[in-house]
């Protein structure tokens, strides 16, 4: 098995990442150097304490945020030389996002929360619709699609906005901190649905500060001060 | 991202919070609506003046003597020259003016009033202005008959007892039956009724509907007496030639009333249609004034809509990054916004035409307002452009935001 992951192309490779926040006295090393690659359907859980830089470098995975310095590849693009429409098309087409406080969009439907990125993909409705029905099926939400973020629970948000990740298809899915913000009978539901897409061979990347959720990933990854100091990568499971 | 998808969502986004958008377009409503209502009734009441001008006849003059009491058209009072060798304007004076051949006089006609009282067999009108004239003065006046016939020129030599009545004399006198063919008293003489005047509205000092109008001779030897008359109205050629007959005539009188001193004439001639044209070009500055005053109220509407972009934009600054993680380029969160107010102001500025168009219907103090059609893109533009201008700069701020600072923002 070892010999067969040297083979597959990366999806994310990371050289030398640092992240400087502010300038001289008081400026901040949020990452210090990072080497990371990301083999097409790992499901990666990257773990530390909070402060220790790995929200930073979730934003920096998902182009949120561009590095100070070191070379980020996803997808074999060369992100730093993006421009701000590729890196449009980057985030639209190759990343599907799962934040902690779910952010779907107020007083749109789930079904047009999902829809969202086809619509910026330039997905014509039709297709979109069921696109969007589609995905939101796969989370077991088929029948709250005309309901309004604020009339589900944080666990049906949750899942509305990991079908609104998973509508494109993205090369890889960054969730973080995804399990934050609710119970643990909602935990257990978002997670086995990671677990399912894991198994279905998507690349996920988990930011997390829990145990129990790094746990679920196969590969876990430990940052601190800006620095990786443990990687399971290679290790026996 | 297609056009219409951006107008869709910006759809949402006017819909989103109902209350706020109604209250940002009732601010456009009402800055549109108003610049529109009240340069229409500004120009409305300009139009009212004008049609007064046509209506006077554009082409008389009217001659009036200083020292004869009952002058007052606006004209200066000049220094007393009684008992100088200066004559008065008589009808002899009118008669000689008449036929001395000036080039753009067409017609003089003298007219002598007074104030009598007028009965029939069963009621009087007292105070009632009689005017004695020749049977030109159905020419040069605005006064019609409408029914029965105007006195001709062999009653003014007769110096015959017949009248010619106001509209609102004749049904004062004989309110059950037509007043036509009726004798009615005038300070105890007789006259026979042979006209009526049609109705008219009042643009001078006495009221036109209720006048007795006579031969100038007979209201001379039963009233007045033969000295001066009150006034001459002149005819000139054509409009054109107002300001020609005025020169024409003035030299001529001097000759006539052997007046040396022309700057102490014994007379004033007034251009009518002049007056009327100060007060049109008041009216115009009227007009600009309610402009003005609609126009501050126009810009403190964009005021309000510039804050609810403000604060739209700020509020959703965390939309704003969701969308951008999503994908969407700095050109669909812009086009996304600057439609949003577009959508708002336009909305606003269309539902301010409608009210204006209807508002436009009734009388406005006694004005019948008059749509000013450059008024209506005019007013529109302005609430559009202040939309646009002031939805832009917050929105283009937003979309330029790296995806992540617009996620942390509250």
């Amino acid at each position: 098995m070892t010999g067969l992951e040297i083979d597959r192309p990366p999806v994310l490779r990371l050289q030398g990442i640092q992240q400087v926040y502010g300038t001289g006295e008081a400026s901040v090393h949020a990452l210090r150097g990072i080497d990371l690659d990301v083999a097409q359907g790992d499901y990666l859980a990257i773990m530390g304490p909070s402060g220790s830089g790995k929200s930073t470098l979730m934003n920096l995975l998902g182009c949120l945020d561009i590095a100070s310095d070191g070379v980020y590849e996803l997808a074999g693009h060369d992100v730093r030389s993006l421009t701000e429409r590729e890196l449009a098309k980057v985030r639209n087409e190759e990343i599907g996002f799962v934040f902690q406080s779910f952010n779907l969009v107020p007083r749109m439907t789930a079904l047009a929360n999902v829809e969202l990125p086809l619509i910026y993909g330039g997905v014509r409705r039709a297709e979109r619709r069921r696109l969007a029905l589609e995905a939101l099926d796969l989370v077991g939400l088929a029948d709250r699609a005309d309901h309004q973020p604020q009339q589900l629970s944080g666990g049906q948000q949750q899942r509305v906005a990991i079908a609104r990740a998973l509508v494109t298809s993205p090369t890889l899915v960054l969730a973080d901190e995804p399990t934050g913000n609710l119970d643990s009978a909602s935990t257990e539901e978002i997670l086995s649905i990671l677990d399912s897409l894991a198994d279905a061979g998507r690349t996920i990347v988990i930011i997390t500060h829990e145990e129990n959720v790094a746990e679920r990933a196969h590969r876990i990854l430990t940052i601190s001060d800006g620095l990786i100091i443990r990687d399971t990568a290679g290790v026996l499971q | 991202m297609s056009f219409f998808e951006i107008l869709r969502s910006a759809m949402r986004g006017v819909t989103a919070n109902k209350l706020r958008s109604v209250l940002t377009l009732l601010g456009v409503t009402i800055g549109v609506g108003s610049v529109i209502l009240l340069l229409a009734v500004g120009n409305g009441s300009a139009q009212t003046v004008q049609n007064a001008i046509a209506g006077l006849g554009t082409n008389t003059l009217t001659v009036r003597a200083s020292q004869v009491g009952g002058g007052g058209g606006g004209g200066t009072t000049t220094a007393s020259t009684a008992g100088s060798s200066v004559k008065t304007i008589t009808t002899a004076v009118a008669d000689q003016l008449d036929s001395a051949g000036l080039g753009h006089v067409k017609e003089v006609v003298p007219q002598v009033s007074t104030s009598l009282t007028v009965s029939s067999t069963s009621t009087s009108s007292t105070d009632v202005s009689v005017i004695g004239s020749t049977a030109e003065y159905f020419d040069v006046s605005t006064a019609k008959v409408a029914s029965g016939a105007a006195f001709t020129a062999a009653d003014v030599t007769t110096s015959a007892k017949v009248a010619v009545i106001g509209s609102e004399l004749a049904t004062t006198l004989y309110p059950t039956g037509s007043a036509l063919g009726q004798t009615v008293s005038v300070d105890g003489s007789s006259f026979t009724v042979v006209g009526i005047l049609a109705p008219q509205s009042s643009s001078g000092f006495t009221d036109p509907n209720t006048v007795v109008i006579a031969p100038i001779t007979r209201i001379q030897k039963s009233y007045t007496g033969y000295g001066a008359v009150s006034t001459l109205t002149v005819l000139a050629t054509s409009s054109d030639d107002v300001t020609a007959a005025q020169g024409e005539i003035t030299v001529m009188l001097n000759q006539l009333l052997g007046v040396t001193d022309t700057s102490d004439e014994p007379f004033t001639v007034t251009n009518e249609s002049s007056l009327l044209e100060t007060a049109a070009a008041s009216a115009t500055s009227f007009t600009v004034l309610l402009g003005a005053v609609a126009a501050i109220s126009l810009l403190v509407g964009g005021i309000g809509v510039t804050n609810v972009m403000l604060v739209t934009v700020t509020e959703r600054t965390r939309e704003i990054g969701i969308r951008k993680a999503l994908g969407a380029t700095r050109g669909a969160i812009l086009g996304q916004f600057l439609t949003e107010a577009a959508t708002l102001t336009l909305l606003g500025g269309v539902l301010g035409v409608i009210g204006a168009v209807i508002g436009t219907h009734w009388e406005i103090n006694g004005t019948q307002p008059v749509i000013l059609g450059y008024s209506i893109p005019l007013a529109l533009g302005v609430s559009v452009a202040i939309g646009v201008f002031f939805g832009v700069y917050p929105a283009a701020r937003a979309a330029r935001m790296r995806p992540i600072q617009a996620l942390r923002a509250i």
